[in-house]
């Protein structure tokens, strides 16, 4: 398999080019919240590894929440540009500069510390930002996979269509290889999956065995710290502002109107760590753990209990004391936060508990989240409309994605029981 | 409170609801202080008023932008209010609010909800006195019919409700919560009560000093403050048209037979015309009551007794607008495995966790049909006139964004609801591709060989017409907002 991976290029904006800029990226769009996908500018469409790809500007919209005096509450504008990719995303920057230079240099001219006629791709490369965690629905499947499979289902379902072939009651396995048959025959290409780059199989078992080691040697430490961590968590649980006003109507207006064009949302988030070496080093821990999990364990369609996230990843950003958050979910946004909410409240409190105002928190896991519309409120108005969003398979959900591979599994599956083979007709 | 949230009041047969625009606020507010709203203590109700208010009739009585403020952002905004909102709904296409009644353009400030048991006429004229005049112009009547109980297709409807936890017998989030239940905290359908998450819906506290608050309840969770949603809801009217003859023979005509019509019918449903569920109830759910009946037509849950869809198909209609699922699949079960399903360890299952916990997302049905109800034999017949049938779907719920338009958008018009594609609701959706070139108009029935047998092509059935969200205010708050400091009990 091909293993994928990401990129984000920020730069801060040139705050009286910032209306043009945002007019530039606009013209991407064919409306607000739907790309063209060859438009002039960037043509996501020319890029077979990209998954998913977003321009957005990036502001910390309620940094009135830090203390006075303050000088987090200065909040400059940063211009991301990020995506998932199968392969080495390194490669796909210089495929980026060379198909796509002149739209690049047209919108990163926006920018502060852009030097016009340089060297692009170093340039992009010098400015890139790696994530703190990240997060990919199933490792290695690429985008010619997905299509594919797709197509296979597609073909599949039409076939069973036409009743006449297949009268009611006839057993799973005889059906099952009448559907072989018609696909060898008539059914889309499979394309082999590419062997997997041993140097990166190489460097995910270190990180296997590598990180429970570390864990293990810290142990120690990590004990002896507890009764310290868990007092001062607790001194700063209790006191830490709790900052929920509602988002303004205007700002809900203006996320509304780009969602909900596709089976699958973007989501950008930005806002401000607490201060304090004590929720960074928290976080930052969080993190590693964290990151962990999303290379060994939920690595085939979930994240915990959820099964709607295409790709999702934290970055630091500001010498980290703020933190952005991207994520590619089905669904609306309500059922996204409600998902999450009743299905993994723990993991988000683990995380966002550590940032500017989050609804009270007991022991970095219960609370927090939990409180509902506190935490709605808290996560919308730190939300940003995303000028620009690219998905490479409209119309799929990751729950799509997940069933149409395990078509493709049973199809190449050498043999089954009539009771597997059933199991498996139903999921065309 | 208002009677509806304790009653639908089918025993008043004859009902209608009048759609009002406010034309003197100081009219009006005289006209409200002396309404006979009926109160939900009321034994023994013959004629029925309720009313409810838009964000535009709340500003027109004048309510201060800052009391506004505290009710929920959907309620402002509207039911048309935002193209993203519509998108979500599915009102778009045929349903799209430029092409309603009323409710895009004309907007309403008042609903009124009239019933009788024999004289509707008569109370009418009683309800709609000079001085109501005085304060309203009517904009739109909505008539209704009654049919027995049963919606135009002819389904028996309205069999399945929560029942609410008054007392607070049930403590939400608990492992009980592993099993579906019927019995839903309060809090999910009345302002000022514990909803579902222990907490109280946000709705407008006011000032203990500012003028009329005095009247009002303390608020429960804050007492220094007076709560102006307390006995009070947020109530959606929708009013849908169904194309009952077009539905009648477009099963014939798939199924080639008048009875195969008919069981197709019942398998998009997902009930028997009679109201009898296509998976016999067998369970004593929480909040059933142990009434055989109850028990026989609510006591099943999807997963435990249906769960390869193979009597009620998983896109039919009552399993997409209550999937009746609980906290986590799998039931009741130790803390250990309970934590290792939390953490979603060792469970390759994609499927099974897709649908969101059922309790979250309830409502209170109170709508009541109009038109004429025709049999499916009557409706199938090519010489039959339009019986001009539908529903005035009426719901009620605290957290409109979490339960109607959840239920709505989630359940009822994704076409990748609990991992199905290329079907939406078979009564009710819309039929618009979505994304564009992807479509919705499909129905799959599970075969017990696996395989699914699919329709496709599906009509539009129902159309919406017309819709709005309102404020059904508790009495008190009633008073408080006609001016009046007069006490209500």
């Amino acid at each position: 398999m091909t293993p994928q991976s990401n990129f984000m290029v920020a730069v801060p904006v040139l705050p009286e080019r910032e209306p043009e800029l945002r007019a530039l990226l606009a013209t991407m769009n064919l409306r607000p919240g739907v790309v063209d996908p060859e438009n002039a500018l960037f043509p996501f469409g020319h890029f077979d590894a990209l998954h998913v790809a977003r321009f957005v500007i990036l502001r910390d919209e309620t940094a009135a929440d830090l203390p006075e005096g303050d000088s987090l509450r200065q909040a400059p504008a940063w211009l991301a540009f990020l995506g998932d990719c199968d392969g080495d995303s390194d490669a796909l920057l210089t495929r980026f500069a060379a198909i796509a230079g002149d739209g690049l240099r047209r919108i990163f001219s926006h920018c502060a510390e852009y030097a016009g006629d340089a060297d692009l791709p170093g340039w992009l490369r010098a400015h890139s930002v790696s994530p703190a965690a990240c997060y990919v629905n199933w490792i290695g499947r690429t985008v010619p996979q997905i299509r594919e499979e797709a197509a296979l289902h597609q073909a599949l379902k039409a076939c069973l269509a036409r009743e006449s072939g297949f009268p009611a009651g006839e057993a799973p396995l005889t059906v099952r290889d009448r559907l072989i048959a018609y696909q060898r025959e008539n059914g889309p290409a499979l394309t082999p999956l590419s062997p997997t780059p041993p140097k990166w199989r190489r460097r995910e078992l270190l990180n296997r065995f590598g990180v429970p080691l570390a864990l293990v040697l810290l142990a120690p430490l990590v004990l002896l710290y507890a009764p310290l961590f868990f007092w001062l968590l607790r001194r700063r649980e209790t006191t830490d502002p709790v900052i929920t006003p509602p988002p303004t109507p205007a700002h809900v207006d203006a996320l509304s109107r780009i969602e909900d064009h596709d089976v699958t949302n973007q989501f950008s988030a930005f806002g401000s760590l607490k201060p304090g070496w004590f929720r960074l080093s928290t976080i930052r821990f969080i993190f590693w753990v964290l990151e962990f999990s999303t290379r060994q364990i939920y690595t085939r369609g979930k994240l915990a209990r959820v099964g709607t996230i295409h790709f999702a990843r934290w970055v630091f950003m500001d010498g980290r004391r703020r933190v952005f958050f991207a994520s590619n979910y089905d669904g609306s946004l309500d059922s996204y936060m409600d998902d999450f909410i009743n299905k993994a409240a723990f993991g988000l409190n683990l995380v966002f508990s550590n940032g500017m105002g989050y609804p009270r928190t007991r022991f970095l896991l219960s609370g927090g989240a939990a409180i509902e519309q506190q935490f709605k409120n808290w996560l919308r108005r730190r939300q940003l409309p995303t000028e620009v969003w690219y998905k490479a398979y409209p119309g799929l959900t990751a729950a799509d994605l997940a069933r149409n591979t395990m078509i493709r599994e049973g199809l190449d599956a050498a043999a089954m029981t009539e009771d597997a083979a059933r199991r498996w007709l139903a999921l065309i | 409170m208002q009677g509806l949230l304790r009653s639908g009041y089918g025993a008043l047969a004859q009902g209608s609801y009048l759609l009002l625009r406010i034309t003197d606020a100081a009219g009006a507010r005289v006209w409200l202080a002396q309404a006979p709203v009926t109160n939900a203590a009321a034994r023994e109700v013959s004629n029925l008023l309720q009313v409810a208010l838009s964000a535009g009739g709340l500003r027109a009585l004048g309510v201060t932008e800052p009391v506004m403020a505290g009710f929920a952002p959907e309620f402002l905004s509207g039911m048309a209010g935002q193209e993203g909102r519509s998108r979500r709904l599915g009102d778009v296409g045929a349903n799209a609010p430029a092409r309603w009644r009323w409710g895009h353009r004309r907007v309403p400030d008042v609903l009124l909800m009239l019933a009788a048991k024999t004289d509707l006429a008569g109370w009418r004229d009683r309800v709609t006195t000079a001085a109501f005049r005085q304060g309203f112009e009517i904009l739109e009547e909505l008539p209704t019919s009654d049919m027995g109980g049963r919606e135009p297709f002819g389904f028996v409807d309205g069999l399945s409700q929560p029942r609410l936890d008054w007392d607070g017998a049930r403590r939400p989030g608990t492992a009980a919560d592993l099993d579906y239940g019927n019995l839903i905290a309060a809090g999910e359908f009345v302002l000022g009560y514990r909803n579902e998450y222990g907490l109280y819906t946000d709705r407008p506290l006011l000032d203990a000093a500012s003028g009329g608050a005095a009247t009002l309840p303390p608020a429960v969770d804050d007492p220094s403050r007076r709560d102006l949603g307390r006995n009070g809801t947020y109530l959606v009217l929708r009013e849908l048209h169904q194309d009952v003859r077009r539905f009648w023979r477009f099963m014939t005509s798939a199924a080639g037979t008048e009875a195969g019509g008919v069981a197709l019918a019942e398998a998009l449903v997902g009930r028997h015309l009679s109201g009898e569920p296509l998976i016999p109830g067998r369970h004593r759910l929480a909040g059933l009551g142990d009434e055989p009946g109850a028990i026989g037509s609510n006591g099943f849950v999807y997963e435990d007794d249906d769960k390869d869809g193979l009597r009620c198909p998983f896109g039919a209609h009552v399993r997409r607008a209550n999937p009746r699922t609980a906290d986590m699949p799998g039931g009741r079960q130790g803390t250990i495995t309970r934590a290792i399903r939390m953490l979603g360890l060792f469970n390759p299952d994609l499927r099974g966790d897709l649908i969101a916990s059922s309790r979250f997302h309830r409502i209170l049905r109170r709508g009541r049909e109009f038109g004429t109800l025709l049999t499916p034999q009557q409706a199938a017949r090519s010489d039959v006139p339009d019986p001009q049938a539908g529903l005035h779907f009426v719901c009620l719920n605290a957290n409109i964004s979490r339960q109607f338009e959840f239920i709505q958008n989630a359940w009822l018009a994704s076409a990748k609801f609990g991992g199905l594609s290329g079907e939406s609701d078979p009564l009710t959706g819309n039929r618009e591709p979505h994304p564009p070139g992807q479509a919705t108009d499909g129905f799959g029935q599970p075969q017990p060989n696996g395989v699914t047998r699919r329709l496709s092509s599906l009509p539009q059935f129902v159309t919406v017409a017309g819709g709005g969200y309102f404020f059904l205010p508790g009495l008190r708050a009633l008073r408080y907002l006609a001016g009046s400091t007069k006490d209500a009990s």
